[in-house]
């Protein structure tokens, strides 16, 4: 190669680059306004509905609505739907207590100690169960425990939000427990540590965060759900005053008094509804929040 | 296969205590041998590097020497690694044996935890109870560390400079009062100044551990390295790289006068 050669590729690359001629990337510019606009025709469910139910719930928010319990068909703008929040919030509780502990140690288990064929399997059995249509999660819980305790109850209702977040959080926490480097681990069993301590002292702090944000995931996807619990919970007009007894939740409300030509119990249908998407946001908040402090 | 021949060098073996030797080692993965017939006598509280060529096994070697192959499912040897004569494959517990000989690692590695809780890490996990402030102290004078963190002792390991982190590793790996530290290519991450500090760290430690450091930088080895191990790999028929020891001697006689022409070509820079 002689220097003049070298000249004329650089001129030439010169040359180019000064080149207007082609234009500021009209091609590029197309692709990126047709995808812009379906990111925006998807975004408009979840903005007309967010809209909508604070457009109807709203302005059916008042003292009564979180203090008192359901009003009868014919009584306009009485009444609120706290026992249905209470019972929401119960059993989700019951559901997390559940199926945290099993889930996680699961996942533990997986992550850190199966080995050979094992994790596949327990993988795929963990993606065929949160494939599970909800509802029959809530038959599966109405044979295993209504019918042999005899009656709707909070704790079927939270057994069957249970079982459907187990999944979910032995999935994310496997996940959160294998992003942690295996540098950080051999760091550990170097030190001479034994394997059951690297994985406590080491592993899941450093993936704690990670775990937290699967777990409040977890939690907002029970508090939505309606199916499990019309078998399993039923529904109450009733201060609860047992776990062993039938329960109201926020989603079965909405379901039953949607479905009423009472316009007094539709309203609050509408104000309850508001009110579980907000805790299904305010959790998914918390989950974000988690997220920032993670380590890896 | 005369360059397969194993040349080991070290007279001043016979005024130093060997701690650890190996015996006809051979490491496979599966059915692969990673590494064949090493034998090697490593002397007391010197610095010893292992140099050669990616893939010579320099590392899996050193893997051999706290039992962390174990961690690979498909590892197994046959020959005999002894630590002070005791035989580290048979009837030993490796907890112990990592207790009693530290690891460095290429990348710096801390705990995701505090700087203190980092050094406290060893003594809490084997139970020991000693004052861990002194300890901590301690360590992070020894490693050199002690100056920059003394007022940060709480903040995130994570949060210090890649050479500030690995003094960090190197302190945790000395709280545990091993004899032994291993180091594999500690520097290799880290930019010339902080090489140097940990360079001079590690030549202060050979006073008081043994040191066995694999790296891939021979100007490292030739500054710091009292013994110096050249490995080389040849390609096997299907396609990957079997190790092997070329030749172990002072540092000074395998950079000026090397027994072995493969060693030559290697410190030389003529290497394939």
């Amino acid at each position: 190669m002689t220097a003049t050669d070298y000249r004329t590729r650089a001129d030439r690359a010169r040359r180019a680059i000064a080149d207007q001629t082609s234009g500021p990337g009209y091609f590029d510019l197309f692709w990126t306004g047709v995808a812009g606009f379906f990111t925006l025709l998807a975004l408009i469910p979840l903005v007309l509905v967010l809209a909508y139910v604070v457009f109807r719930g709203f302005s059916r928010l008042n003292w009564a609505a979180f203090t008192q319990l359901p009003p009868p068909p014919l009584a306009p703008d009485q009444g609120g739907f706290a026992n249905a929040l209470i019972g929401t919030l119960i059993m989700v509780g019951i559901g997390a207590l559940v199926s945290v502990p099993f889930g996680v140690l699961a996942a533990v288990y997986l992550s850190e100690f199966s080995q050979g064929q094992v994790p596949r399997w327990i993988r795929f059995a963990t993606n065929v169960l949160s494939g599970v249509p909800s509802i029959l999660m809530g038959v599966f819980i109405y044979g295993l425990f209504v019918i042999t305790t005899g009656t709707y109850s909070a704790v079927a209702g939270g057994f069957a939000l249970g079982v459907l977040m187990l999944p979910i959080i032995v999935r994310t926490t496997d996940e959160s427990l294998q992003i942690v480097p295996k540098q950080v681990r051999w760091a550990a069993i170097g030190m001479g540590a034994s394997k059951f301590q690297t994985v406590l002292r080491v592993v899941l702090p450093a993936a704690l965060p990670a775990i937290a944000t699967g777990l409040t995931l977890a939690v907002a996807r029970a508090a939505g759900e309606t199916a499990p619990l019309l078998f399993t919970a039923l529904f109450s007009q009733y201060w609860l005053d047992s776990l062993l007894q039938p329960t109201a939740s926020l989603s079965v409300l909405v379901y039953n008094f949607a479905r009423v030509p009472y316009e007094g119990q539709q309203r609050l249908a509408w104000a309850a509804a508001l009110i579980l998407v907000g805790i299904v946001m305010l959790t998914s908040i918390l989950s974000r929040w988690a997220t920032r402090k993670q380590i890896y | 296969m005369e360059h397969t021949a194993q040349h080991t060098d070290v007279p001043a073996l016979r005024d130093t205590e060997t701690v650890i030797a190996t015996e006809q080692l051979n490491v496979y993965y599966g059915d692969f041998l990673a590494l064949r017939n090493v034998n090697m006598a490593i002397p007391e509280r010197k610095v010893t590097a292992l140099i050669g060529p990616s893939g010579c096994g320099k590392s899996t070697l050193i893997r051999c020497f706290n039992r962390l192959n174990d961690l690979i499912d498909s590892f197994h040897l046959d020959g005999r690694v002894t630590y002070y004569g005791q035989d580290l494959y048979q009837d030993v517990d490796a907890v112990q044996v990592r207790r009693r000989i530290g690891m460095v690692f290429q990348q710096p590695n801390p705990f995701p935890k505090s700087i203190y809780d980092n050094i406290a890490f060893g003594a809490r996990a084997t139970g020991l109870t000693t004052d861990l402030d002194e300890l901590v102290e301690r360590s992070l004078k020894r490693s050199a560390l002690w100056e920059e963190v003394k007022d940060k002792l709480k903040t995130n390991g994570l949060s210090l400079s890649g050479g500030q982190q690995q003094r960090l590793c190197i302190a945790r790996a000395i709280s545990t009062e091993p004899d032994v530290v291993l180091m594999d290519e500690p520097c290799s991450s880290l930019d010339p100044l902080s090489t140097l500090k940990i360079e001079s760290l590690i030549r202060e430690l050979a006073e008081e551990y043994t040191i066995i450091i694999v790296t891939h930088n021979m100007q490292q080895a030739a500054r710091m390295a009292d013994y110096t191990a050249f490995f080389n790999a040849e390609a096997t028929e299907d396609g990957k790289r079997s190790g092997y020891l070329v030749e172990f001697a002072p540092t000074r006689k395998i950079f000026d006068q090397p027994a072995q022409e493969a060693t030559r070509n290697y410190v030389n820079g003529q290497f394939g």
